[in-house]
């Protein structure tokens, strides 16, 4: 009991640690990417395309190899996702357009591509042998319980999440590529007298950001849910919740990863323990969002500089302007 | 001097702010902007199906103007997404940037609809439904405040707050529908009880509401000393300060309205449209209602347009489907987001103009 519960909750919290590393490095850059949660839809629906694009193309597809699975997932998630991204990116750095409501809009677009794409033009027939072979763990841990099926009986993407975690963390803290992003985020202005190009890393930060952000929907439906499908809003809620994450981990990717299966935890509690009453599992399903309202309030009112969004998170920047 | 030589070459195209735009070339590049949006998602529903592009113009219009209940249900949901705009108003020109309309709306219907499944046949309607409108004003501003009291002494980040009081309130419907629903079908029935009484037709009371609270607003922002301060406080906080405006207390008093507002939407919701409620009741209006603020930039005359044409496509969108056989709705989601891109874009035009280099022969002309 314990340990399905645990598993569930790392699972889920890994669908939040993509997303938000991925809202991390976006906001970073000085842009809050509302869009995140339409963001992770369509990654969802790149890597769902690109495994039935493969298993399609096997004659047996039991045989498919974990490799190839593992490639093409994250390669369709991270491609789908990174153009949904660019459509936000055009719009809010080169047109300067108001990022709350283009990511506002971004969700609503992607939500709806994913819903029609997954629906109509996916093959899904092979999905749950794919998703068998993606959530495939280490062989050792095949039946062995406790401690050790807690922290080794994931499939590939579990560590892959916390790997990008600790990367996109040296990332920002221990080179100049990240000094110069938090310089973007902090006061754009500075960082454009001091040479660095902003366009640029705005547009890389949003792209990698979106990618990133984009393998947690593909790794709930191949993984999680082992390859079935039902709608998008599912992983657009966990979208949101994401994006909450970001604010409860202090913007810090390493904060975050113990963040993510904390809110995993919450979330599937409401779910896992069968012995409490209906409305009692409302409550719990609520409570995520209450601690990340008593987080944002905490850290607003202790006022360190460092526990503060990005300075310039939301304001576009326009060189000639003041 | 060698070095120089690449810098020294103007850029292709640059960037350069406008300084006054005539309302002629606004309406011309808003009018681009929605025709482009409208025939790319046209062109896209023909991609996946058999049908031509002429029938997506067709049934976009048949499905909004169709017939008569159509065209008053068109007007009905204009009004209901107009009044939320009114309601977000006044937070946006103060750059509030409240993204809690939903969860405002929600709370203040589902205090309404508890007035009604508590009281309904203990006490009369008349009563009921005036209780209805004091709770359910009461409560959107309660939820509308609470961010804006922790915005105004601490700072805190209202985007994110209000997102959050969003699914908080969403949770707490939840709650309410698994407590008074003992079958655990998890659907309201509607309440027979405290229903508001119609005027004229059914459609008419929304109408009539927001319209007039639109024309009020329009008042309050442009001609009362309140309207002013907000203006000021979006401007320029240290100017509010400056001139001695109690930016704290216009922050809360703004948004105390703003979710009074919100929360006469979620009473129509419950007293004259629904007489129930789900998590969906909303209608992600608190959204839709940004968008239609927004593409409006700010003006009160002009979300009635907005609003009105928001709320067009996605009633058009409902017909289109059925002709062009799309098994779910998913489609007028896309079709929604290509033309508020399109729309987004143009604030870009309005705001900025380009500017080619021009050719070497015309500068040594000059």
């Amino acid at each position: 009991m314990i340990v399905t519960f645990l598993m569930s909750a790392i699972a889920i919290g890994t669908v939040l640690l993509f997303g938000c590393i991925g809202e991390t490095i976006t906001e970073k850059a000085g842009h809050l990417n509302l869009g995140i949660p339409g963001i992770m839809c369509t990654g969802t629906v790149g890597g769902c395309l690109f495994v039935s694009l493969y298993m399609n193309s096997l004659e047996n597809p039991e045989g498919a190899s974990w490799i190839a699975l593992i490639l093409s997932s994250l390669f369709g998630a991270f491609l789908f996702a990174s153009l949904t991204g660019a459509i936000y990116a055009v719009i809010t750095i080169t047109f300067r357009c108001n990022q709350n409501i283009t990511g506002l809009a971004i969700t609503i677009f992607g939500n709806g591509l994913t819903q029609f794409l997954m629906h109509s033009y996916v093959d899904k027939s092979n999905f749950s042998t794919a998703g068998k072979i993606i959530a495939q763990s280490l062989p050792f841990t095949e039946g062995s319980g406790g401690v050790v099926k807690v922290l080794f009986g994931h499939g590939f993407y579990v560590y892959f999440a916390i790997f990008i975690a600790l990367i996109a963390t040296f990332i920002f803290n221990r080179t100049k590529v990240g000094l110069n992003l938090r310089a973007i985020g902090e006061n754009t202005a500075t960082a454009d007298a001091m040479g660095v190009n902003i366009t640029l890393y705005k547009y890389v930060a949003i792209l990698v950001g979106s990618g990133i952000a984009g393998f947690g929907g593909v790794f709930y439906i191949m993984d999680y849910v082992k390859g079935s499908w039902e709608n998008a809003s599912t992983i657009e809620a966990f979208g949101w919740l994401a994006i909450a994450l970001v604010i409860f981990t202090l913007w810090k990717p390493n904060i975050s990863i113990i963040g993510s299966y904390l809110f995993g935890a919450l979330y599937i509690a409401a779910f896992v323990f069968g012995n409490i009453s209906f409305s009692e599992r409302e409550i719990l399903k609520m409570l995520p969002y209450v601690i990340t309202i008593i987080v944002l309030i905490v850290t607003s009112m202790m006022n360190k500089k460092e526990n503060q969004p990005p300075q310039n998170l939301g304001l576009n920047y326009f060189r000639e302007e003041r | 001097m060698k070095k120089n030589k690449s810098i020294q070459k103007e850029p292709f195209v640059r960037i350069v702010k406008r300084d006054n735009i005539k309302l002629p070339k606004i309406i011309l590049i808003y009018s681009i902007a929605i025709v482009g949006g409208l025939l790319l998602s046209g062109l896209i529903s023909v991609l996946f199906s058999e049908k031509g592009i002429g029938d997506f113009f067709q049934s976009l219009f048949t499905g909004a103007f169709g017939s008569e209940r159509k065209f008053w249900l068109l007007l009905q949901d204009t009004s209901l997404l107009l009044g939320t705009s009114m309601a977000l108003l006044p937070a946006f020109k103060m750059k509030f940037w409240n993204l809690g309309g939903n969860g405002q709306i929600l709370v203040s219907c589902l205090s309404a609809i508890a007035c009604m499944f508590y009281l309904g046949g203990k006490v009369s309607d008349s009563v009921i439904i005036l209780l209805m409108f004091f709770a359910s004003v009461i409560a959107g501003a309660l939820w509308a405040v609470i961010p804006a009291i922790f915005k105004a002494k601490f700072n805190t980040n209202e985007s994110l707050f209000t997102l959050m009081m969003n699914y908080i309130a969403t949770g707490l419907v939840s709650l309410c529908i698994t407590i008074w629903v003992k079958s655990g079908s998890g659907v309201l029935a509607p309440i027979a009880y405290g229903n508001i009484p119609e005027i004229g037709n059914k459609y008419l009371l929304p109408i009539i509401l927001f319209v007039l609270i639109t024309v009020f607003m329009y008042i309050y922002l442009r001609s009362a000393k309140h309207g002013y301060e907000i203006s000021v406080v979006g401007e320029s906080i240290n100017t509010a300060k400056y001139v001695g405006i109690k930016v704290d207390k216009v922050i809360i008093r703004t948004m105390l309205l703003s979710g009074a507002i919100a929360g006469l939407v979620g009473f129509i919701l419950a007293g004259s449209i629904n007489h129930t409620i789900s998590t969906a009741s909303a209608n992600n209006m608190g959204f839709t209602g940004i968008m239609a603020t927004w593409l409006a930039s700010f003006n009160p005359l002009l979300i009635m347009l907005t609003s009105f044409f928001i709320t067009f496509i996605s009633k058009g969108m409902v017909e289109v489907r059925k002709t062009f056989m799309f098994t779910n709705d998913s489609i007028s989601n896309i079709v929604v987001g290509i033309v508020y891109f399109a729309i987004i874009i143009c604030s870009f035009f309005i705001n900025y103009k380009l500017v080619f280099r021009k050719k070497e022969k015309e500068e040594i002309k000059k």
